[in-house]
């Protein structure tokens, strides 16, 4: 081999190397970071609601953002599902081939808007827009847990509820760019023979392109869950932060996620000690959302073959 | 079976009609799936008319481009945000400028050279690095750059951090297009006794250059929406700085961020104005950057064979 092909050669295959290493890096340096900080923590990290970083006195654990976490991803992905299911349908099925391109580039647009902006327009404009509705929610159904009052939010604006649905318009995109990528390999024969059996346009959705392209939605969907789970700006301007409450399972309480804890609490990481804390808040995030990408790309990759 | 068909002519249609019932499902699953897609471009158009309406008031001063907020007060009407302009714009470079070699790299190498385990890692992993939330990407460089190094917070451990998330963008990109670069040039090169790098460098770079560099803009504007490592690695100045290594540096999300938390935002307040004001120059820059990276990527495409 030439020398200019070996050093080439090599010098592709170790920035190959180089990223694949990254996952571990960010791993193990935050890792380190945090056990001083989880050493110094007196009460148990993973099952604690406190979140208390002074440098002397170190209560925190990850609960109570974990399940704020969770919850409002998982609210965010039961809207944004049938959503982005209809739309990938609609581009793949029914949307005239010169208007699909046009219309999924419209879809994408939303990805491209900065997360800041989504955020502001969910605590300025959305949240105000959507409280009567939350309000009569609560005065109809609060009998049932997932409605009733919650513990933070007289006006009801920096919610669960409020932040779920500004979530599902962000994840959006990526589901529905994913389903629709694979709704569009669905095999013609298929599709020709449903239609030569007579059924209807929603009878071949339902019996040729939903099975197939069943796995990589859900695949996609998950992908949505993952971005979702690390969403950081956005919801620290709209949830409203519950200072030393219990988490509730009510949709209408405040709040703070993994991320949102972090961004909102920045100004904390000047501190060693108490950076520690976060970075430990971090790495959890980090974990949590490498299982579901893996998870999520797993499925997706199995598909493609 | 055959006789009686041609004694008795159809008096019935030779198709059954469609029943209602299965009429009625197609008629409302079509309805549904036209409604999905109107539910998500209802929260775009509401979400760019917000930053449209509420910014179009300050962006037309002349100044609101040529002057920093360092000579007003917090509450004062008046500056500008070219110190949040410059920042953005030089660590979005400064970003590029790492980002692009080693993406570029990665996909050479998997396209050119990748074969076996290695390389399906390295596609696995670019994947799962698409997934990391910016604030872990933030918490990273946080721990790696100054808690590690020992180095100050500035803008280059931003761009830093916007490495990492634009690395698999640009993977993916430039991949997708360097492989629709047809092997007959590769093979007539090689004919020609041309080394592998050299047609590489000369013949499947050139001929992908406009579509990667069309990825690559896109991937910039990404990046340069991100608020999180702005909050984690860097402090904001009201003036300008040039120096992206060291002091307190501005971007337009880290502007907004910090005019919503230290003044009271609310409809006409001057953190109102400069807050949706900075929101549309950003949109504006996001826009152009992706227009110019459509216009790349069209103008000289490589040619599907």
């Amino acid at each position: 081999m030439r020398p200019g092909d070996r050093i080439f050669q090599i010098l592709t295959t170790g920035a190959g190397v180089f990223v694949v290493s990254l996952i571990g890096l960010i791993g193990l340096f935050l890792l380190v970071q945090a056990i001083p900080a989880l050493q110094a923590d007196n009460v148990n990290f993973l099952t604690s609601q406190v979140w208390q970083t002074t440098p002397d006195d170190m209560r925190f654990g990850i609960m109570g953002l974990l399940l704020v976490t969770v919850y409002s991803s998982l609210l965010a992905l039961i809207i944004a599902m049938p959503i982005s299911l209809g739309i990938a349908l609609f581009l793949t099925q029914y949307a005239p081939k010169r208007l699909a391109r046009p219309f999924a580039y419209v879809i994408d647009l939303l990805a491209a808007v900065p997360s800041i902006i989504y955020g502001l327009w969910g605590l300025m404009v959305f949240a105000p827009a959507i409280e009567p509705f939350s309000q009569w929610v609560n005065d109809t159904f609060s009998w049932i847990p997932l409605f009733a009052a919650g513990n933070v939010s007289p006006d009801l604006r920096g919610t669960i509820f409020t932040a779920g649905i500004v979530l599902a318009v962000m994840i959006l995109p990526i589901i529905t760019s994913l389903s629709r990528e694979i709704f569009e390999r669905t095999p013609t024969p298929h599709i020709e023979g449903a239609l030569a059996l007579g059924a209807t346009r929603w009878e071949v959705i339902r019996t040729t392109v939903l099975p197939f392209g069943k796995a990589g939605y859900i695949g996609a969907s998950m992908l949505g869950l993952g971005r979702a789970l690390g969403e950081t700006i956005a919801l620290a301007i709209i949830l409203t932060g519950a200072v030393g409450r219990e988490f509730t399972w009510s949709l209408f309480d405040g709040g703070a996620t993994f991320a949102s804890k972090i961004a909102a609490d920045y100004a904390e990481l000047n501190n060693e000690i108490s950076a520690g804390a976060y970075i430990a808040a971090g790495l959890v995030l980090f974990l949590l959302t490498l299982v579901v990408n893996f998870i999520a790309r797993s499925v997706i990759a199995k598909k493609g073959d | 079976m055959s006789t009686t068909l041609e004694k008795t002519p159809a008096t019935t249609p030779a198709f059954q009609q469609v029943s209602l019932a299965r009429k009625a499902k197609n008629g409302f699953a079509t309805a549904l799936i036209w409604l999905s897609f109107l539910i998500a471009v209802v929260p775009l158009v509401w979400l760019l008319a917000t930053v449209v309406i509420n910014g179009v008031k300050r962006i037309p001063y002349s100044n609101w481009w040529t002057e920093d907020f360092g000579s007003v007060l917090s509450d004062e009407v008046g500056g500008g945000v070219a110190h949040a302009v410059i920042g953005s714009v030089l660590q979005g470079l400064v970003c590029a400028i790492i980002a692009v070699p080693i993406g570029m790299l990665v996909a050479i190498y998997l396209v050119e050279y990748g074969r076996g385990k290695l390389a399906k890692i390295t596609t696995f992993m670019v994947d799962i690095l698409s997934g990391v939330p910016s604030i872990v990407a933030a918490l990273f460089i946080y721990a790696l750059w100054i808690t590690t190094f020992g180095l100050p917070r500035s803008g280059f451990a931003v761009s830093l951090a916007l490495v990492l998330l634009m690395i698999p963008v640009v993977v993916r990109s430039s991949e997708e297009m360097l492989r629709i670069v047809p092997d007959d040039l590769r093979e007539a090169s090689y004919a020609l006794g041309v080394p592998k790098w050299k047609t590489i460098m000369k013949i499947v770079l050139p001929t992908a250059l406009s579509g990667i560099i069309g990825g690559i803009m896109m991937a910039l504007a990404r990046v340069m929406g991100e608020t999180a490592p702005l909050l984690v690695l860097v402090g904001y100045s009201a003036y300008v700085n040039w120096d992206i290594f060291g002091g307190e540096q501005a971007a337009l999300p880290l502007l907004m961020n910090n005019e919503r938390v230290s003044n009271p935002f609310d409809e006409g307040t001057v953190a109102f104005d400069r807050i949706w004001g900075a929101a549309l120059t950003l949109v504006l820059i996001i826009a152009i950057v992706n227009l110019l990276a459509m216009l790349f990527a069209r103008l000289v495409a490589p040619k599907k064979k």
